[in-house]
């Protein structure tokens, strides 16, 4: 049990962004939209934040100042991209897939090309200080994360705005019908999963690491929009499925200080959250929980 | 109808054309923007595609076979993409299916028995297998459990990558990185290509990857089972009902699909190393494969020739850092072909209110 406390800190440290990520996520598809360019939205939040931290600690500002500052443009940056995305899919009924794959490639171009624009390398200049822990051992991004979570479920749950995006997922038609405006609706939707991936990518490289690589985001938005169809599509589920594969994850890690886990070779932790994503989705299987407008484009008028 | 359908096809292909434009066009424009030539990266290119070097006026047919090498993952990962595309899923999983392959391959390749030709032989058919098995699991997670295959390729992406280590971390002479070296009988290296392109690393795998395109076209066009995985593709429900057994047909599909990408990886391991490699992250083949398929419009013929498109963008991607061009705006270019295949759908809808405009204006000349 005290092993599994010690462990917390550096869980929370990999779960925070997976969670932030996922929960916009989900709200993209509570909305009618799926959002598969998570992991590239995440790469450009990612890089967006480290390159915006390096320049300003440089410059001397004040480091706190400078980690909020980065993180806010990491938020922005994934808003923006993900407007590509919005655009595609919801004015122009392109096929929601292949836009998200598009976004996914055309960020790991993105991102390095910016880096060898700004720092003539394939990488970002390493920033001296990140984000420091609490008296806890907790990086603040877990609070954010609790926030975003906090807030999705009382946005969705609680306010007619909320329930308006789940009616535009669920029957768009319907909610054409009683005034909602669907089309402006999934724009929210898929701007703030942007966001939020963006805002995601930014804490992942200010605790995580310290500079941003091709390989800093390496499958976390692919984990989240797993955590999505695990988690059921509920703030709730969606918190459970982020905890369990961050601890998978962090186990990776830390079962190197175990010896009777030692023997076992690292990839095999590594393999874990993928393997329970892939059980749990045959397990549950049989009934769809997913949005049923999830995916397919909305015509104004069309049956 | 037949007039019809041959303009449609036609443009599907010219929309394609325009959507590489496109992608050149921005792309272009961002490398002027950061202050570049972009002249530079039509050099690169025009050197990777015709082995002419402009700068110096020094030809060298090796850039040519390098572009050629290339292009046979991205023919197949496109192949793999297309014909599971055709059964209307979508298999990101080409990735991990080209992984498998090439992992089976470097263990046949260290491990089995050095005959001449049987060796390479058995190391491709075990990379085909593994692809196919692989594939073919996503095939029955979708039809039999309804697991969207969009999610299970993505995580077999991974489950693919730490098991690739994990066996290559035990063949023989493994280091963090590299195993040791194939045996002779396992390489399916091409002398004559390499006398006649100064050693490049053109291989036999360029003949296996044309058998494996008119395999595609032969399958796609001619055979009922074609025609069944089209029919599912296009209305699952009027398939099942004229007696197309839904659920084998998306197995065999995903399998197929699957083995495809899998040979990619046979070829890449035994044609372009000389020794097992013990991958650190993904080679992205199959991941552009998706691209690939998408601006060939998953056609034999198309997706070939989109496979020799992104080669020469590969293997131009060192001349252009030579020419400080970041090599990373083939990525972009990439990424922006495929944002603007997405994009396409908006020509439809163009299509479709100019339809209605002239039916209006018809309508009021009565």
């Amino acid at each position: 049990m005290s092993m599994i406390l010690g462990m917390l800190p550096s869980i929370l440290m990999i779960v925070a962004p997976i969670l932030i990520t996922a929960i916009g996520g989900m709200i993209c598809e509570k909305a009618g939209v799926v959002n598969i360019a998570l992991e590239g939205l995440m790469a450009i939040g990612a890089c967006t934040a480290a390159a915006a931290h390096v320049l300003m600690e440089a410059s001397g500002m004040n480091h706190s100042l400078s980690l909020f500052l980065a993180l806010a443009m990491g938020f922005v940056t994934g808003g923006l991209f993900s407007l590509v995305h919005a655009v595609a899919a919801i004015n122009l009924n392109a096929d929601q897939t292949i836009s998200g794959t598009g976004i996914n490639l055309l960020s790991s171009g993105v991102t390095i090309f910016a880096s060898q624009i700004l720092f003539n390398s394939d990488r970002t200049r390493e920033f001296r200080m990140g984000m420091q822990t609490d008296a806890l051992g907790i990086y603040p991004t877990a609070y954010i994360a609790l926030v975003v979570v906090l807030l999705s479920w009382f946005v969705l749950y609680k306010l007619p705005v909320g329930m308006h995006l789940r009616a535009c997922g669920e029957h768009p038609g319907a909610a054409e019908s009683v005034g909602i405006n669907v089309k402006k609706m999934r724009y929210w939707a898929v701007f703030t999963s942007g966001v939020l991936a963006g805002l995601a990518g930014g804490c992942v490289v200010l605790t995580q690491t310290i500079q941003y690589t091709s390989n800093t985001i390496n499958g976390r938005g692919f984990i989240a929009l797993a955590a999505v169809s695990f988690g059921r599509w509920t703030p709730l589920g969606v918190t459970g499925a982020a905890l369990l594969f961050g601890t998978a994850q962090a186990f990776a890690i830390i079962a190197n200080n175990i010896p009777a886990l030692k023997v076992l070779p690292t990839e095999v932790f590594n393999i874990l959250p993928y393997m329970v994503t892939l059980a749990a989705l045959v397990l549950f299987s049989g009934k769809n929980y997913a949005p049923s407008a999830a995916g397919k484009p909305y015509e104004k008028g069309a049956s | 109808m037949k007039a019809e359908r041959k303009r449609l096809s036609e443009s599907d292909g010219a929309t394609s054309v325009l959507v590489v434009l496109m992608g050149f066009l921005v792309g272009t424009i961002l490398v002027a923007l950061v202050g570049k030539n972009p002249l530079n990266m039509y050099k690169a290119l025009f050197q990777a595609l015709s082995g002419y070097n402009i700068d110096n006026g020094r030809m060298n047919v090796r850039y040519i076979a390098e572009t050629l090498n290339y292009s046979v993952p991205f023919i197949l990962c496109g192949l793999s993409m297309g014909f599971a595309n055709r059964v209307g899923l979508f298999n990101i999983g080409g990735e991990g299916q080209y992984i498998m392959g090439l992992t089976l391959a470097q263990t046949v390749a260290l491990l089995g028995p050095q005959i001449p030709v049987l060796h390479w032989v058995l190391a491709i058919l075990a990379a085909i297998i593994i692809g196919a098995l692989w594939g073919g699991v996503v095939g029955i997670l979708k039809a039999k459990y309804e697991v969207s295959e969009v999610v299970s390729t993505i995580m077999l992406n991974y489950v693919a990558l730490y098991l690739s280590r994990i066996i290559c971390l035990q063949l023989p002479g493994a280091t963090t990185y590299k195993t040791a070296n194939f045996p002779k009988t396992a390489l399916i290296e091409n002398t004559f290509f390499q006398a006649i392109t100064h050693n490049s690393l053109l291989n036999n795998g360029i003949f296996m990857m044309i058998v494996a395109v008119i395999i595609y076209w032969f399958i796609m066009e001619k055979t009922s089972l074609g025609y069944g995985m089209r029919a599912t593709g296009f209305n699952k429900d009027a398939a099942r009902a004229s007696g197309i057994p839904v659920v084998r047909s998306i197995s065999i599909s995903m399998a197929i699909s699957g083995a495809f990408a899998g040979l990619a990886g046979g070829i890449v391991a035994l044609g372009s190393f000389k020794y097992g490699r013990v991958l650190a992250g993904m080679d992205n083949y199959g991941f552009d494969g998706i691209a690939v398929a998408l601006v060939g419009n998953c056609t034999a013929l198309g997706t070939t020739l989109a496979g020799l498109l992104f080669g020469l963008l590969k293997n131009a991607q060192a001349l252009m850092q030579g020419k400080q061009i970041p090599k990373e705006i083939t990525f972009i270019i990439q990424g922006l072909i495929v944002i603007f295949i997405a994009l396409r759908s908006a020509l439809k809808l163009y299509q479709e209110y100019l339809d209605k405009r002239q039916l209006q204006k018809e309508v009021g000349v009565k």
